[in-house]
């Protein structure tokens, strides 16, 4: 029997979101496949991963264990899946492409010698091929191209597959032990370190709230975090912003920054360089705050106020908590 | 230390994209090529490497057609010693790519080498993790702190509302990411050196692709919306669509 192999990723003990968006595609393209979906956790164990996945419709789940795996290393958890699609028959291999996604999934594509499509927003099978979408140029133009070998490995953008749950009969997480070459774990993460776990990262977030060049300096930023507090959001920021050192580089949306599929994207001083746009046009409802009513923002915008920022961003902070309290 | 440098000719970011007319690929033959941002960040911790070690010896690889050249010439200006052009065409498969980069580095000597996390072309973010496979030596991506003595390498990399301390020893490969360092720009000097400087000829491994172009097309285009209004004004209308209209709130 073939099997989707789905990489579901963990985090400080949680299952991340993404794992469940991940096993829901699987889902999506099993049929087509005539494949099971299995779902495979490598790191320390998580209490209710089968509670948690199960309504995602995987046919089996795996816990992969091995003491060298209890913190992530590229090499190690590459060698771990190694085994698993050596001994799984696979019709494919999903990652997320997050973080952890992004650095394992070309390893393990290389390891196995299959071709890797990364960063997929859709895939379907037509005449028990894979097809994929993803986008290129950052989402400027769009791919879309067809497995040719036996089976491929492939990073799901996320945010992008909606978690559906399906009624499934309930799956147990089955145990395997893992042999690993330790001398080939050769780059181990010696510590990590969370900044901001209190808000979620960009490519996650559900709400966003960005600032371009018309917040006019660093400290104008406290009216946008303001504003993202009061709706939940991360922010944002244009590039330059951060040329200009305003913010992290880690906080950068577009073609140099991270590319973001938000329900809400509240773009404040932004007047949206092809290369911003880029990054942030796929989020469902944009909101543009600018000076210039012919800036390129306004054309993509679901809806847009032509002022300045600095101005209108905490009247809409406190409209926004007035409406939260009605 | 010798220090191999992995660089890619893309089209600059504030260009607009298109396919071309059969579909089949992107039009760049009006687009002006730039070396791949994330490149430069690569090449910059190169050059404070040698800077700081004093004997350091950069040698920059790229793959790609003519265009390759201009982009090598770019990195020797900076100060690299010499570059080497894989010729060919690179596609979308990247393990196609790193496959042809993997099978000319295999011959050399390094002990460090550099790429950028990313080409803004095929944004795959996949090449140099799987070269660092091919190659069999440890990897370490998106990186935004390097920090190397006597072989041991200590890399800060991004990892999403943090960070990953990650140790390892040379030889491997370091992708790097926005903040790594400050690029500096080719001094007058630096240019004209760069013309002399030797750029080696390879050609690409046959490698075959494994995945089928069936399009490249423009993503469905957004319309614009409705101006909501001017000033402050605006916002109890703004707050009232989304509440209802847009029902985000």
């Amino acid at each position: 029997m073939l099997n989707i192999i789905v990489f579901c990723e963990t985090k400080q003990g949680k299952i991340r979101p993404v794992a469940k968006e991940a096993l829901s595609a699987a889902r999506g393209i099993a049929e087509g496949l005539g494949a099971k979906v299995l779902g495979v956790l490598i790191g320390p164990s998580i209490a209710n991963a089968a509670e948690e996945l199960a309504p995602f419709g995987p046919d089996r789940l795996m816990a992969v264990t091995h003491p060298a795996l209890e913190k992530y290393s590229t090499e190690g958890y590459t060698q771990a899946l190694a085994e698993i699609i050596n001994s799984e028959s696979p019709a494919a291999v999903i990652f997320s492409a997050t973080a952890m996604g992004k650095d394992l999934a070309p390893r393990v594509a290389a390891k196995m010698d299959k071709p890797l499509l990364a960063d997929c927003t859709e895939l379907t099978v037509e005449d028990g091929r894979i097809h994929i979408v993803r986008p290129i140029y950052a989402g400027k133009v769009l791919l879309r191209a067809a497995v040719q070998s036996e089976w491929a490995v492939l990073s799901l953008r996320p945010k992008i597959f909606q978690p559906k749950p399906v009624n499934g009969v309930a799956v147990s997480v089955e145990t395997r032990e893992v042999a690993l070459d330790e001398s080939k774990i050769r780059a181990k993460v010696v510590e990590v370190k969370q900044e901001s776990s209190a808000t979620v990262d960009l490519t996650e977030a559900d709400f966003i709230v960005s600032g371009g060049r018309g917040m006019k300096a660093a400290e104008n930023f406290t009216l946008i975090e303001e504003l993202a507090k009061t709706i939940g959001a991360t922010v944002g920021a244009s590039r330059a912003v951060i040329d200009a050192d305003w913010r992290p580089h880690s906080d950068q949306v577009g073609q140099t920054g991270k590319t973001v599929s938000p329900t809400l994207y509240i773009a404040c001083g932004i007047s949206g360089a092809v290369q911003h746009l880029a990054g942030m046009s796929s989020s469902k409802v944009i909101v543009a705050i600018n000076k210039d009513a012919d800036a390129p923002i306004f054309k993509i915008a679901t809806y847009g106020i032509v002022g300045d920022a600095l101005k209108i961003v905490p009247v809409l902070t406190e409209a926004i908590k007035q409406a939260k309290t009605e | 230390m010798k220090i191999l440098l992995l660089l890619k000719t893309v089209a600059d970011s504030e260009a607009s994209i298109r396919p071309t007319s059969d579909g089949k690929a992107v039009a760049l033959s009006d687009i002006n090529l730039i070396l791949n941002p994330y490149d430069e960040y690569a090449a910059e911790e190169a050059l404070q490497i040698r800077e700081k070690t004093g004997d350091a010896e950069i040698t920059a690889l790229c793959y790609g057609d003519e265009t390759a050249i201009k982009t090598l010439r770019t990195a020797l200006a900076l100060g690299v010693e010499k570059g080497v052009h894989i010729k060919g065409q690179p596609g979308f498969d990247s393990l196609t790519t790193a496959k042809i980069i993997a099978a000319v580095i295999k011959d050399m000597d390094y002990d460090l080498i550099l790429c950028g996390k990313q080409a803004i072309d095929d944004d795959s973010s996949s090449v140099g993790v799987m070269v660092a496979e091919l190659l069999d030596i440890p990897s370490v991506s998106v990186v935004v702190k390097l920090e190397i003595t006597d072989g041991n390498v200590r890399a800060t990399r991004e990892i999403e509302g943090g960070h990953e301390m990650v140790e390892t020893k040379m030889p491997c490969l370091v992708s790097a990411q926005k903040g790594l360092n400050e690029p500096r720009y080719p001094s007058l000097k630096g240019i004209m050196a760069a013309k002399k400087k030797p750029i080696e000829e390879k050609d690409a491994l046959a490698a075959e692709t494994q995945i089928e172009v069936l399009r490249v097309e423009a993503p469905a285009t957004r319309s614009a919306g409705k101006i909501v209004g001017e000033g402050e004004e605006a916002v109890p209308e703004l707050v009232r669509l989304l509440k209802e209209e847009a029902k985000v709130l």
